[in-house]
């Protein structure tokens, strides 16, 4: 048995001290004894002298009944928290929000802690590659030449067939695009849940959200999820947990088929829907239109009113080394739409002739800022300059209660490779590894301030960019 | 489960014969181990649990008895017999296992010997939702001189020609020699798809596919294919292009359908794949293109899609040839020093009586059992299980199978010596092959000196086993 004591001084830096013999408490002991020091800087008196006593008594018991045992603790705590606070009537503790790993890739310990639970599900994890800008050393940068399949066995089984192949479809490329990587993940998810077969002594609820952990730490290593990808996950992994456990197995997954088929019906297409027809009202006769990269929200709007019977004529903005605006262009010339096509250099050289800007987001942070493919808050910028009414277009289900006022501090970092350009037979950044202190950098978003978009048109209406918490609020109430 | 292997062990070996008339082609040694053990080496180091084997009762018996052909292989093998005089082809091989194939399969030929990163070839297939993803490798130039040949000039080989798009992955136009009659044909909707074309003619077929589950169901119900690598490639490549008839017609006119010699549409060959609709609401809202500068979507909409991954460095052999045997023996050795490290070049049971350590190169492989005297010199062969090798034998360049004895003074130059063969006293052999279980007289000078030929015993009596 371990017999461990504290002693502590009120409103004190503490003095802690413990005397432990065994060596098997030493692990939960310094969790407790961070609790311990959380607590004590808010000077509440802890008088939970029995819990070691209590855990004590725990590892001497078989694990079965530790799960129990310690649900009950749990349990108990957590009364015991809610009365202390009723009591007292403290303010209520703060709650530390983790940094998400993605972007502590500079600390050794996340790093660990990262490949321990990659190891725990058995999933490869993909290394760094190349030299990385000093700025952006916390995030991740991959090769694409590397493919996280290399370290898998070929027929996969610890990974769903599916869910490899969606990960080698992001990985490479060939699934790009918010939308279209919701839409490809929620198919694969699909296809999981269909092959799924509840093991016996589990139950569904339970087991398949297990089941999923891993394929979603797979495709984030693949490629790091986005914020519309984050909600589906989020919304899945709500409808799996509240499947009433009498459900036989056929019919939950049967639900959850059809929970996943309204979700991608109501959130994104109906949703495409809502948003055109708003817009179409915005599209004037006459009307110089510019928009960026390649959305597919947006090109849905501008096919839309090219239907309906608009007369406008579109400026596709592109930027290397994606150069999406050619399949951008590629959809509206196909309809008909008379297109002008430009490089980023001559935004503003072209912006006097535009009336409006309609731009795609990737996500809608909640204090407003649009974080969209990088390039957008310049266009933003000069489009504010010459006074162009500039509205973005996106769907709720894209909004994301993270809060971010530059693009620093989170974002993605694609392959370092692709801006290298063969010219003429000659390719001059062939060998930058080999240069010292040269960075490629390439990266993926943006976040533009609310002060330069005019109007975000989601499909509950046309909103400033600042009721963007509002409705995140609503949102959570109706989730409840 | 993702994907099925199945190793096509039940081939003839029609271009070897010599070596082949007395042991089926997936039991030649190559560097001491069957040939079917590369293939399956290969799947067994990727991660294949079991793997679907068509082979012939002979060989299937020799695989379980014969302790010289022991496959130290941990997967499982489930062994499929057939005839050995029947005329299957490899498609009529898959038709055959059809019960068994429940996904995807992955078709290896037994006498294929890489070390391609297989999952540079499955990738293809996962990513774009192929039919069929191939490997080929660029074709080395064989250098040994092979026992019976005269001189470098090889048989005209039929040549292969292989059209792949700018990116070097998709497949675009598949066509052998033979079947061109006064000219290459290039169909105007490939060209009209993909302007720019690569058409490359020195790649070896490593005959490795990745196939989806539906083509073998479809060749279930279409007999008049044979071969997969004659017949179905060619054809799916083909099919790739050929122009997409309405859905509703293609159940009531079967006769007005594509005049080529094969009565199908591209509608019978698209295989859908489960939730058809969704995916093609991902592709639609993806802004990827696999081709730009047309107005056509990611594919041109096609939904049979071949690729290949053609390979230009490192190992990729197949052993059909006399020239390409040797040519594995050799290479194989490099191969063992590279990768493997628990193979031991020189077998720990060989027993070696010397006074004098027999002069063994490096590049040389011994089998288990042999008795190697000592002035011997091996250089650059390979020496198979239970051999004897007396005193001042010189053997370079050459391959020596088992059970063979090599009597003392013999000099054995660039020759290829079958199982269970004696080689008398002083013996002079230079690129020769001699069969199995031959006897060569001492002093056999006069055999076969200076002059490359090939010695074969045509009476079945003389001690063949």
């Amino acid at each position: 048995t371990a017999c461990c004591f504290f002693s502590y001084y009120f409103k004190e830096p503490s003095f802690i001290s413990y005397v432990i013999e065994g060596k098997e408490l030493t692990k939960e002991e310094k969790q407790r004894l961070r609790k311990e020091k959380k607590q004590q800087k808010k000077g509440k008196e802890k008088k939970d002298a029995s819990l070691p006593q209590v855990s004590v008594a725990e590892t001497a018991a078989p694990a079965s009944q530790l799960k129990a045992e310690r649900r009950a603790r749990q349990e108990a705590e957590r009364t015991s928290k809610q009365s202390k606070k009723g009591d007292t009537g403290q303010p209520a503790t703060t709650i530390v929000k983790r940094l998400p790993e993605h972007i502590q890739v500079d600390d050794p310990d996340v790093l660990k802690k990262l490949a321990k639970k990659l190891e725990r599900q058995q999933i490869p994890r993909r290394l760094d590659y190349g030299y990385k800008v000093s700025l952006f050393s916390h995030l991740l940068q991959y090769s694409r030449k590397a493919p996280l399949t290399q370290q898998l066995s070929i027929p996969s089984a610890v990974i769903h067939p599916a869910i490899v192949r969606l990960g080698l479809q992001y990985s490479q490329g060939i699934v790009a695009g918010s939308n279209a990587r919701s839409i490809a993940l929620l198919h694969a998810f699909k296809q999981v849940i269909s092959d799924y077969t509840t093991p016996s002594n589990e139950e569904l609820s339970r087991d398949l959200v297990n089941k999923l952990k891993p394929y979603i730490s797979f495709l984030n290593q693949c490629r790091p999820l986005s914020a519309s990808m984050g909600n589906a996950i989020k919304y899945i992994k709500k409808e799996i947990s509240n499947i009433p456990s009498q459900f036989k197995e056929d019919d939950a997954k049967k639900k959850l088929l059809n929970c996943i088929e309204c979700f991608i019906e109501e959130k994104i297409v109906l949703a495409a829907k809502a948003i055109a027809k708003s817009s179409i009202e915005k599209i004037n006769d006459g009307d110089v239109i510019l928009v960026y990269g390649c959305s597919s929200l947006v090109n849905h709007i501008l096919c839309e009113a090219f239907e309906k019977g608009r007369k406008f004529r579109v400026i596709v903005v592109d930027s290397r080394p994606r150069l999406e605006g050619r399949e951008a262009l590629r959809r509206l010339v196909q309809k008909g739409i008379s297109c002008t096509y430009v490089l980023i250099s001559a935004v503003s050289y072209i912006l006097p002739e535009v009336s409006k800007v309609f731009l795609g987001a990737h996500a809608l942070l909640a204090n407003g800022y649009v974080m969209s493919r990088v390039g957008t808050s310049q266009i933003a910028l000069v489009a504010k300059a010459f006074n162009v009414p500039v509205l973005v277009c996106c769907e709720t289900y894209k909004f994301c209660e993270r809060v971010q006022t530059d693009s620093f501090v989170s974002n993605e970092l694609d392959d370092p490779d692709d801006l290298i350009v063969t010219r003429k037979g000659e390719t001059q950044l062939k060998d930058w590894q080999q240069v010292p202190r040269l960075g490629l950098l390439n990266l993926v978003y943006d976040v533009t301030p609310p002060d330069f978009v005019d109007l975000v048109i989601t499909d509950l209406g046309m909103i400033p960019c600042t009721s963007v918490p509002v409705v995140l609020r609503v949102k959570n109430v109706d989730l409840l | 489960m993702e994907l099925q292997a199945v190793l096509m062990a039940a081939g003839g070996g029609s271009r070897m014969t010599d070596l082949t008339y007395n042991t089926p082609k997936p039991m030649l040694p190559v560097g001491n181990k069957p040939l079917m053990w590369y293939p399956l080496n290969l799947l067994e180091r990727v991660g294949f649990e079991e793997v679907i084997v068509i082979t012939t009762r002979e060989v299937h018996k020799m695989m379980s008895t014969d302790p010289k052909t022991k496959l130290d292989i941990k997967m499982k093998l489930d062994v499929v017999c057939i005839q050995e005089d029947g005329d299957m082809g490899t498609a009529d091989a898959l038709r055959h296992i059809h019960q068994k194939v429940k996904t995807d399969i992955l078709v290896v030929s037994c006498d294929l010997i890489t070390d391609v990163a297989l999952h540079e070839v499955v990738d293809l297939f996962r990513a774009h939702n192929a039919t069929v993803a191939m490997l080929m490798s660029k074709a080395h130039e064989f250098t040994e001189t092979v026992p019976g040949q005269k001189g470098k000039k090889k048989t005209a080989e039929q040549r292969d020609f292989v059209g792949v798009d700018q990116s070097g992955k998709r497949l675009l136009f598949m066509a052998n020699e033979a079947d061109l009659e006064d000219g290459l044909i290039v169909r105007r909707s490939i060209i009209r798809k993909h302007p720019r074309m690569h058409i490359k003619t020195g790649l070896v077929d490593a005959h490795l596919y990745c196939l989806k589950k539906a083509v073998v169901d479809f060749l279930a119900e279409n007999k008049s294919i044979s071969s997969i690598r004659g017949e179905l490639v060619p054809f799916l490549v083909r099919k790739q292009f050929s122009k997409m008839t309405s859905g509703q017609k293609r159940m009531d006119d079967t006769e007005t359908v594509d005049q080529k010699n094969d009565g199908l549409t591209n509608d019978d060959l698209f295989f859908p794949s489960r939730d058809e609709a969704l995916l093609q609401l991902a592709q639609e809202r993806s802004c990827w293109n696999d081709h730009r500068g047309d107005m056509s979507e990611a594919y041109h909409g096609g939904k049979l899609r071949c690729y290949v991954h053609i390979m230009d460095q490192g190992l990729c052999y197949r052993v059909n040839t006399l020239s390409a045997y040797i040519e594995a023996n050799r290479m194989v050795s490099h191969m063992w020093f590279c990768h493997r490290s628990a193979h031991f070049v020189v077998h720990p049971l060989l027993m070696l009586h010397f006074v004098f350590h027999p002069q063994m190169g490096s590049d040389s492989m011994i089998g288990a059992g042999c008795h190697v005297a000592d002035k011997t010199s091996i250089k650059r062969s390979t020496i198979g299980i239970s051999t004897t090798v007396k005193e001042k034998v010189k053997v370079t360049n050459s391959i020596i199978m088992h059970g063979v004895t090599i009597e003392e003074g013999c000099n054995i130059q660039g020759s290829v010596i079958c199982s269970n063969a004696v080689i008398g006293r002083g013996a002079d052999l230079k690129y020769c092959l001699v069969g199995n279980g031959q006897r060569i007289e001492p002093e056999g000078d006069t055999y076969s000196n200076t002059k490359k030929s090939i010695l074969l015993e045509v009476s079945v009596t003389f001690g063949l086993v």
